[in-house]
């Protein structure tokens, strides 16, 4: 198979890392394919969100190491992570928060873009006409995850629901071949939490695979192809989302026992 | 003040705006020579003030990197400048060489202070830069030994002046009638680098470059995460701010015809910093305010005070010196009571007013 056309987009190879005497993740292996929404649950201090942290090259891992569209990225910095093409939003929001929305989705253009100090300073016509391009994509990107009405508004001013979005959007500007979205939908209600849905259907029919750790259990039985289950850094359990909530270490890791996990209204 | 020069949405408005300015800076050394030469040569060194205020704003005010040891590339590029131009090596290169010269030194200089910090923020940062500034002076002060390098604190006396052919900024000449003294030739030299700095930093921070350095202000982490290459653009920040310092210092040195440690000294640094701060981090029109008003305000004391208190108290009751300590105490508790963020805070601020 050509590189373009492999089935796989991520592979985690035996992903290992350790805080001290605690062990945040031992030994993940997992496979996202192209095209997939996949989801990442498992019960706080799981090792989620360190497993996004090393995914993304904020931590190294202590072992294994990820392949992502057929290269190794072990040891590469985040921004490196980022040029290769997987953008992430963050469980407490980081956006920009003293620069308007527009501009929080113009810095995500950065990675795909070139003008340099004398491109800036000198401002010729292809410094202006990329100038142009990224602020017209930023917008195109604001319409897209509907903050469009609030470009002007700082980033910090916006409702809680239009910061998870503008982090999104700020992520696809980037053009990731793979969003890792750290719990978008936590503390949304529940119309958010259904256009939200709307938006990562939107965005998986356009092209980008999805990684998302959620709390949300109807969000990610009804929108995931495909969940993994971590619990104290392990992983627990990996299918699709009809066979996972009913798999006992599953139900016993959320609930400690052997109780039936309501999930009533997942799809 | 940018909505006066809103070239999109007032294009008339700004060409007259600009105009005014125009005539208003050509006027300018003319009437204050009227007044006596001594403030031309005040308004050249707040011009100097300026260009390292403007310089000092792209490292603070758009990087957000805490430094306070930036009279260190002032003193950088002035020393260059100096050595290469005085009687000390018996060295006079053109200044057309050693201001480009003095830049790249002091940009190189920015490049070796900002590698080793940039895992540092805030305090951290503001003290190891606050270190850096203090050696390079303790260098110039003590380089006289082995070898006379740097001439110690006696200075390096008899630096050239600017000159171009026979055309020599410290001479006075009559052109088109008009007595043009060396000050005067050096302010329109001055107002010209501060337009093209001024022009630098506008452009930078309205592009993907100022962006970028916005975005590690912000928060360095998410920058990292949107692919910018935080410690390129880290040391680019430092080597612009540094680079922008040298081309001060050498003009200062030029204009002064003498330069020795005791002008790089810590408080100079911790004055830019103030001008920065005053006037509005990260905007370019109120650093430039910042630095005029410190750099005027203090003159301004020194020539009033003395006959103000003689014409009210028939004597002298408190030095100009005190009351300038006084006023900018009090400046500075009014300051962070009413305008933490500067006089005039920077465009972001607004443009959200605006909408509202």
């Amino acid at each position: 198979m050509t590189p373009g056309h492999r089935l796989e987009l991520l592979t985690a190879k035996g992903i290992s890392k350790r805080f001290g005497g605690v062990h945040a993740l031992s030994d993940v292996d997992f496979t996202i394919n192209h095209g997939e929404i996949y989801g990442l649950i498992g019960p706080n201090g799981a090792g989620k969100t360190s497993l996004f942290n090393v995914l993304t090259g904020i931590y190294s891992a202590d072992g294994g190491a990820f392949v992502f569209d057929g290269l190794s990225l072990a040891g590469l910095k985040p921004n490196d992570v980022a040029a290769r093409g997987i953008a992430r939003t963050f469980q407490n929001i980081r956006l920009f928060a003293n620069l308007s929305a527009l501009e929080n989705v113009m810095i995500g253009r950065h990675v795909r873009t070139h003008a340099n100090v004398f491109g800036a300073i000198l401002r010729d016509a292809k410094t202006r006409a990329e100038e142009q391009a990224i602020e017209a994509r930023a917008h195109e990107l604001l319409e897209y995850v509907g903050v469009a009405t609030r470009a002007n508004t700082l980033a910090k001013h916006l409702a809680y629901g239009d910061q998870r979005r503008l982090e999104i959007a700020r992520a696809l500007a980037t053009e990731p071949k793979l969003l890792a979205l750290d719990e978008p939908a936590a503390g949304m209600n529940a119309t958010e939490t259904a256009s939200l849905k709307g938006l990562l259907g939107d965005i998986r029919r356009d092209g980008t695979t999805i990684l998302l750790i959620e709390h949300d259990m109807k969000l990610v039985m009804s929108v995931c192809d495909r969940v993994l289950v971590l619990d104290y850094g392990k992983k627990i359990a990996e299918g699709t989302a009809h066979d996972v909530q009913k798999d006992p270490k599953v139900i016993a890791a959320y609930l400690g026992g052997e109780v039936t996990l309501n999930m009533k209204g997942a799809a | 003040m940018q909505q006066f020069f809103d070239f999109k949405r007032n294009p008339q408005g700004a060409w007259v705006g600009i105009a005014l300015v125009a005539v208003a800076l050509i006027v300018l050394p003319w009437v204050l020579a009227g007044i006596g030469t001594a403030w031309v040569r005040i308004t050249n060194l707040a011009i100097l003030f300026v260009l390292l205020s403007l310089g000092l704003n792209i490292v603070v005010g758009f990087a957000g990197l805490l430094d306070l040891g930036y009279i260190a590339f002032y003193a950088v590029g002035a020393y260059v400048y100096a050595l290469l131009a005085s009687p000390h090596f018996d060295l006079h290169l053109p200044f057309w060489i050693i201001l480009p010269l003095g830049a790249a030194v002091a940009c190189l200089f920015g490049v070796l202070l900002g590698a080793p910090t940039l895992k540092l923020r805030g305090d951290y940062l503001a003290i190891v830069t606050l270190g850096f500034g203090e050696i390079i002076r303790i260098f110039l002060n003590n380089l006289s030994q082995p070898v006379n390098l740097t001439n110690g604190p006696q200075g390096i006396t008899l630096i050239d002046p600017f000159r171009i052919g026979s055309f020599d900024f410290a001479k006075r000449e009559t052109i088109l009638g008009l007595d043009f003294t060396g000050p005067v030739k050096y302010y329109y030299l001055l107002v010209l680098v501060v337009i093209v700095i001024i022009v630098i930093n506008l452009r930078l921070q309205n592009s993907r470059i100022g962006r970028a350095w916005e975005a590690i202000r912000e928060d360095e982490i998410a920058a990292r995460a949107m692919g910018i290459n935080t410690r390129n653009m880290k040391l680019l920040a430092f080597a612009m701010g540094a680079s922008f310092g040298g081309v001060s210092g050498g003009i200062f040195a030029a204009t002064q015809g003498f330069i020795s440690p005791e002008s790089f000294v810590l408080v100079e640094s911790i004055m830019v910093l103030s001008m920065v701060v005053l006037g509005g981090m990260g905007n370019v029109f109120g650093v430039i305010l910042g630095a005029v008003l410190l750099s005027f305000v203090p003159e301004v004391l020194r020539y009033t005070v003395e006959p103000v208190q003689r014409a009210l108290f028939g004597r002298m009751l408190i030095e100009p010196e005190v009351i300038r300590m006084l006023l900018f105490g009090l400046a500075l508790v009014l300051m962070m009571l009413y305008r933490p963020a500067g006089i005039l805070p920077s465009a972001l601020r607004k443009r959200e007013l605006e909408r509202k």
